[in-house]
């Protein structure tokens, strides 16, 4: 069945190999290629590594790590936008009702296809947007550049949808993930070259540049000019009582709230980072130690307490399920391009994020959510501890050398 | 105490002088290729800072403020004009005491940093220290924390940007962009990541 497809691109080959018309093409042919197929090539000089898991496999395997999330962004979407009619009584209209009822779609919170389907109508255009945009800056640096394309971008293509909030604006999507490919990735040479991650940097300078329109209450349910605060924003204002009186901790657990599109489901984000851990390929370094600096922290920051700032009462496994944590964590802290590489760096690191992540959430009334920041904070910092850890071992085998 | 901690942490992080106020970029630009060298730099600018800012504070107090000649017995006197050269010859004289020292003492080190050690002298977190002392008017031992948080930020700022330019060493620039023009996005980026701190109220 697949013999068709072999042929034509072995057919095409010779256009695009030197002297070929479209030589200079040839990145996204060659894309094209070893998307499809195990690459023909090897590797020519020494040392060779013999593992199956190439780079196309790793980012292939977090793409599917993510999945759940994927399920979860749309379904979710969905359920809070006809959770809001129902409640509300108004109900969806213009065009994309239009479309919708094409489908069949009823507007009950309590069916599967209809949240799946009106939330679909939210993600789908973003990630199509992200991923279309962003793919072409991706494959105008290849030619430019010559490098190859490659998986990398499915990764960031797909993260970034994930943390966006469902209303975002279209073109904020373009502007974001353009900057996030470009000077976040391209401008350091594309995948295994920068030092932030992608879609994060693209995240943050959206954050910053246009702060009134992705950040606040009326944009994280797809209902227009409902006003839904986030759980991390209510504990901000009345700390944990205020939480426990809107939602359960089980709300929480599997993503029934309020949030950017991917980043609400805990349980999601646990499947992914099974997926990752069992996979070697995410590190549970990072992941425990992170866990561990969330922990520490939040509980200090509880037994404290705090007269004026109500955030400080917001318990550990709150703060375990609230925002972006468990996403953040599991998917954007282990990085392993962006992330600290040797062992005792990644507690470190992991354990410097997770104590950001509380610290902004507690401390910084600027943002109710810190995980994006302390991630990047994290991702700064990570060359150095790397380089520490490193001059480390060299002076502790030194003196195993001298005796 | 805890004034002094607030402080503390608010020059190193929030205010910091390189990634927040974009001072000293200079020597922060130039002397962040390898960490051991930044380490270097950054201790001897902490140090530096530290004498300076509360050295600076005692003239500021004592001689230049407003009627701060009264315990002379005059008074009416505003000599805040002739701030900034006193403030910067107090720097460079204590750079010049820092050079000598770092030449007895620790030859290596004042061999890597070459000219950048003279040139603490103008560099402008240092002065701009002294500034934002003398404009949020602080106290003698306010300065001093002052002095030495600001001084750990900058440190701080440069040994993070050493680290990721010593792994820069593996990417693949585009032409135009190799050198400085890359160690600017670096930095613009790294400012970003420091906005975390950007909003805490202490």
């Amino acid at each position: 069945m697949m013999k068709p497809l072999r042929d034509l691109l072995d057919k095409l080959h010779p256009h695009f190999t030197e002297g070929g018309r479209l030589e200079r093409l040839y990145p996204l042919y060659e894309a094209l290629d070893t998307f499809t197929y195990t690459p023909g090539e090897v590797t020519g000089g020494a040392p060779h590594v013999r593992d199956a898991m190439d780079l196309k496999r790793v980012m292939i395997t977090v793409v599917l790590a993510l999945l759940p999330c994927f399920f979860m962004a749309m379904w979710n979407t969905g359920f809070q936008a006809n959770s809001a009619y129902a409640l509300g009584g108004g109900a969806l209209e213009g065009g994309r009702a239009e479309l919708l009822q094409l489908f069949g779609y009823g507007a009950d919170p309590d069916s599967l296809f209809d949240n799946l389907l009106l939330g679909a109508s939210w993600f789908v255009p973003v990630y199509l947007v992200t991923n279309i945009v962003g793919g072409m800056w991706e494959a105008l640096f290849c030619i430019v550049r010559k490098h190859e394309l490659n998986e990398g971008f499915l990764v960031t293509g797909s993260l970034f949808p994930l943390i966006c909030p469902p209303t975002i604006p279209l073109w904020q999507v373009a502007l974001g993930i353009s900057f996030g490919v470009v000077i976040g990735k391209e401008i350091f040479g594309g995948t295994g070259k920068n030092f932030l991650n992608p879609a994060l940097t693209g995240r943050a300078f959206l954050f910053f540049a246009y702060p009134a329109q992705i950040s606040g209450d009326r944009v994280w349910t797809a209902v227009d000019g409902l006003s839904s605060a986030t759980p991390l924003a209510v504990a901000a204002e009345g700390g944990q009582q205020a939480v426990v009186a809107a939602i359960s901790w089980f709300d929480g657990f599997f993503g029934t709230i309020p949030g950017s599109m991917g980043e609400t489901s805990a349980l999601a984000c646990l499947f992914g980072a099974a997926v990752l851990i069992l996979s070697g390929i995410g590190s549970w370094r990072i992941m425990f130690s992170g866990l561990g600096g969330v922990i520490f922290f939040s509980t200090l920051f509880m037994l404290i307490g705090s007269e004026t700032n109500p955030m400080f009462s917001l318990a550990p496994h709150w703060h375990l399920v609230l925002g972006g944590l468990a996403f953040g964590l599991v998917f954007m802290a282990t990085d392993p391009v962006s992330g600290a590489m040797t062992e005792e760096g990644q507690y470190i690191y992991g354990f410097l994020i997770g104590t950001m992540c509380i610290l902004i959430r507690v401390v910084n009334p600027a943002f109710p959510e810190g995980v994006m920041l302390a991630i990047l904070f994290g991702n700064v910092f990570a060359p150095l501890i790397d380089q520490l850890v490193l001059k480390h071992h060299i002076k502790r085998r030194l003196r195993h050398v001298e005796g | 105490m805890e004034h002094y901690l607030s402080l503390l942490v608010k020059s190193i992080f929030v205010e910091n002088m390189a990634l927040a106020f974009f001072l000293g970029m200079c020597t922060f630009l130039a002397v962040s290729k390898k960490v051991d060298t930044a380490i270097g730099l950054g201790i001897a600018v902490t140090v530096v800072q530290t004498i300076t800012v509360p050295i600076n504070n005692l003239v500021f107090q004592h001689l230049l403020k407003p009627d701060a000649l009264a315990w002379l017995g005059v008074t009416g006197t505003d000599l805040t004009f002739i701030g900034l050269i006193c403030y910067i010859g107090l720097i460079a004289a204590m750079v010049q005491v820092l050079e000598m020292v770092l030449d007895r003492f620790v030859p290596a080190l004042y061999n890597s940093l070459g000219i950048f050690l003279p040139l603490i002298t103008v560099n402008c977190a240092i002065l701009g220290g002294s500034l934002f002392m003398v404009e949020r008017d602080y106290n003698f031992a306010e300065s001093v924390v002052f002095g030495f948080g600001s001084g750990l930020g900058w440190a701080l700022a440069l040994v993070a940007l050493a680290g990721i330019r010593e792994k820069m060493k593996y990417a693949d620039v585009p032409p135009g962009l190799r050198g400085l023009g890359i160690t600017f996005m670096i930095t613009g980026l790294m400012a970003m990541a420091f906005m975390a701190f950007s909003g805490i109220q202490l």
